[in-house]
């Protein structure tokens, strides 16, 4: 072999010999970047920033310890600019927890909020132990509650990589760890954690989503604000985990293997295993606000470690609350713009994460005074970082201080939002609401009035019915109000305006009609999200008709009411076969998955406009009955895919309470109609398998039934 | 082809990992499969499912074999959810 070809021993750093002892460890001033700690040779470097800290003290831990066994300070050559940092060489850092103690000034009223006998949280932390089993009561007099490890950042990705399914073939399934698996019938081994969702990636395969949403999955603590329910004395957890205790790490809780600290290695192996599946693995996040609430909070991390730096403060130093939580993220101060960046970044790369939904994201948009911003550099940087360039990036374009920004939030052409609008118009037209049609009309073609403008087109508009925060699906069509009493609020919290109706009689009932105007209406709103253009999302459980006792704001249930039911399955069979067929159904006509909004006009000269409204007259979208009837068609010559075009789609919704005909609009010569649902049949005649459905009689006129949808699939029978 | 086999101890983390992955690399380094029995197995560490893993990779580059054997209940359950089970054959 020819020299300088290939290396065949290893080269051997020169700097990764000590230079200073303390108490027997072995030092050396460490490198500023990155922040955290980090493996390097035989040495763990740790690095943390803090811009108004005067000294700061490395603590560390044998793992589970009460009492620190070393406390290291940083001497003053381990300091660069507003960084501490240094390597501590030989450390079985399997068995080390870290955390900080910082000194500072203590003065409130000028933001600063120093405490050196805090032991503080790396913000940087990937992964954090404490609260390992879900439930398992803490020891509070602890002095340091959530403990930071080193991370093994090795795992073996094979060939496997983000999938970058194009945003608007999205089918999205909103889910929760816990509640995904840890009720009655789930069937699972490992209830309530990533491996339980492993375990039903052919559930999710055969209800045929393409992605996973998950609700918070960073490191939280579901005993904050932990009580019995002063109804029935059941405990009250935090289950949601909107409420951050780390940016960087799993929640180890949600890992079968968190009692091990494996959960890094558990949750990768989920996305691995969706992603083989062809499931993308989207995260809601909370970068708005953290765990450590207002003035009266515990002292985590940020408070401590650079309290002006990491909030938003009024001008007094108390804390803003955009959140609703008590604080606010300073998400526009530079440093915390950076660690909100490097978080998303770490878990594209390191968890092959396709996509995050921001919580309360027009709270990134405010300035470090809280006043809204027109260009706001964070949503700017993410909508432009080079790791992100691909990552599906998903607003919830609104705050708890007042500010909603549906479609107006800064986008740059890269952001998504939740549509709230949708949600609203939707439900209120299930409801035969007798205003709302032209607004539905908007949202069925992808919110032009919202997105057009700003060229943004369908895919920026996530289409939803129902979502985590408010009723499921089945609950929408049965409670007039909402029932938290579980809560312990005296049924004050949760949504007042849900848009919602029992079908006649509020919760559940015997009544075999108002059971099957319910079922009919779940299959409506599911109907009208799977024909819209833009990207559904499905809250999961519905498609099973999940209900939550009317609690619209289940939060901190964990326990029957908010966990699925999964014997659900077989009570509601005719409502899961019509989700599956449904969804198969979007997935195979590309002609309701357009990218950008629709021309209404014939630009191609094929014969028909690409999209066209109709109402019960063909070609006349004024003809029906009080705005409670419509229909539409989609060319499928406008939607090709290698050549071949898709076929037509006509929809005809009718929510009067009365039958309505509609006369169909004529098809190219050689074309006839085909009947793919009807909400208003019962199962099985209710929806075909896609592909197979079968010729209608009648080629001029369908009978729409009462509070029905019909689609029509129009194509040549060879 | 030879085979041979090395027996774990009870627990298999970062106080006893650079031995055992020493020994494993001794047998793959003359050439020959290896059975890792973990019969007396109940505990394995982050640490430890890296050290059988980069065995595996070690011993398929080398164009070897690397079984396990006798894995408890326990230690199965943490390479299944894990992951780490997808690498391995059983003997």
């Amino acid at each position: 072999m020819s020299r300088g070809s290939i290396i065949s021993s290893i080269m051997h750093r020169v700097d990764l010999f000590p230079t200073h002892e303390y108490q027997g460890l072995k030092l050396r001033p460490g490198r500023p970047y990155p922040f955290g700690a980090m493996v390097i040779g035989n040495a763990v470097n740790f690095s943390v920033y803090s811009r108004y800290a005067t000294d700061c003290t490395l603590v560390l831990f044998h793992n589970r310890e009460e009492k620190p066994f070393i406390e290291i300070p940083f001497f003053k050559e381990f300091r660069l600019g507003n960084v501490f940092s240094m390597m501590v060489f030989d450390l079985d850092y399997e068995n080390i927890e870290y955390g900080y103690r910082m000194d500072g000034p203590f003065l409130p009223a000028e933001g600063h909020r120093f405490d050196k006998s805090k032991i503080l949280l790396d913000p940087y932390a990937k992964l954090i132990v404490g609260r390992d089993v879900w439930g398992k009561q803490p020891n509070l007099d602890n002095i340091y509650q959530y403990r930071a490890r080193v991370v093994f950042d090795d795992f073996d990705w094979e060939n496997d990589l983000p999938l970058e399914t194009p945003v608007n073939d999205l089918i999205v399934y909103e889910m929760h760890v816990r509640n995904f698996t840890c009720g009655a019938g789930s069937g699972v081994k490992h209830k309530g954690t990533f491996a339980g969702i492993v375990e039903k990636i052919p559930y999710l395969k055969e209800l045929g989503v393409n992605c996973v949403e998950l609700m918070p999955i960073h490191e939280f603590d579901e005993f904050e604000n932990f009580r019995p329910s002063p109804v029935d004395g059941h405990p009250l957890y935090n289950l949601w985990g909107y409420s951050n205790v780390g940016f960087f790490a799993p929640k180890a809780a949600y890992a079968s293997s968190g009692r091990f600290s494996m959960q890094v290695d558990e949750l990768k192996n989920l996305v691995k295993r969706l992603h083989a599946n062809g499931i993308e693995v989207m995260l809601d996040v909370v970068f708005n606000h953290t765990a450590e609430g207002d003035q009266r909070g515990p002292y985590i991390s940020y408070r401590g470690i650079d309290n002006k730096t990491y909030y938003m403060l009024t001008p007094d130093g108390g804390y803003f609350n955009f959140s609703g939580c008590g604080n606010t993220l300073n998400c526009n101060n530079p440093n915390v713009r950076d660690m909100i960046v490097e978080s998303l970044r770490y878990w594209v790369t390191d968890y092959h994460i396709d996509g995050f939904r921001f919580d309360l994201a027009a709270i990134l948009g405010r300035d470090q005074n809280g006043n809204p911003m027109s260009n706001p550099p964070l949503l700017e940087s993410l909508a432009h970082d080079p790791v992100l360039g691909k990552t599906k990036l998903i607003a919830e374009a609104w705050d708890a201080g007042g500010l909603y920004q549906v479609g107006s939030f800064p986008s740059w052409g890269r952001w998504a939002e939740w549509n709230g609008k949708f949600r609203d118009s939707i439900r209120r037209f299930l409801k035969s609401d007798e205003g709302v049609l032209g607004d539905v009309k908007e949202r069925i073609i992808g919110s032009p009035d919202l997105y057009a403008s700003q060229g943004r087109g369908v895919k920026a508009s996530v289409n939803f019915v129902t979502a985590h925060d408010g009723f499921t699906l089945m609950d929408l069509v049965s409670y007039n109000d909402k029932h938290n009493e579980a809560n312990g609020e005296d049924n004050r919290d949760g949504e007042n305006h849900n848009n919602s109706w029992n079908c006649g009689c509020e919760g559940p009932t015997d009544d075999a009609d108002i059971n099957a105007r319910r079922h009919r209406q779940v299959k409506n709103a599911i109907t009208l999200l799977m024909v819209s253009q833009g990207i559904p999302m499905v809250l999961s459980g519905d498609e099973m008709g999940n209900s939550q006792q009317g609690n619209n704001n289940a939060y901190c249930q964990d326990n029957e009411i908010a966990w699925l039911d999964w014997n659900d399955l077989e009570k509601n069979a005719d409502i899961f076969r019509y989700f599956k067929q449904i969804i198969q159904f979007r997935r195979q006509h590309k002609v309701l998955r357009y990218d950008e909004h629709l021309t209404h006009s014939d630009y191609r000269n094929l014969g028909y406009p690409d999209f066209s409204w109709h109402g019960v007259k063909a070609w006349q979208p004024e003809s029906g009955h009080h705005n409670l009837t419509a229909a539409f068609m989609l060319n499928g010559r406008y939607a090709e895919t290698d050549g071949v075009p898709d076929d037509f789609i006509y929809v005809a919704m009718n929510m009067h309470w009365e039958m309505h005909g509609f006369e169909l609009p004529q098809l190219p010569e050689g074309m006839a109609w085909h009947v793919f649902a009807n909400t208003g049949m019962e199962a099985p005649a209710d929806i075909a398998e896609p592909g197979k459905e079968p010729l209608i009689d009648s080629q001029k006129e369908i009978l729409v039934g009462p509070r029905s949808i019909i689609i029509l699939v129009g194509r040549s029978d060879k | 082809m030879n085979t041979e086999t090395y027996k774990l101890g009870e627990e298999l983390d970062s106080f006893n990992h650079e031995q055992v992955q020493k020994e494993i690399l001794t047998i793959l380094e003359k050439g020959c499969d290896a059975v890792l029995d973990m019969t007396a197995c109940k505990y394995i560490s982050s640490t430890g499912l890296r050290v059988l893993l980069y065995s595996k990779k070690v011993a398929a580059s080398k164009g070897l074999k690397l079984y396990l054997k006798g894995v408890s209940d326990e230690v199965k359950d943490i390479m299944d959810v894990t992951g780490f089970n997808n690498f391995f054959d059983y003997a």
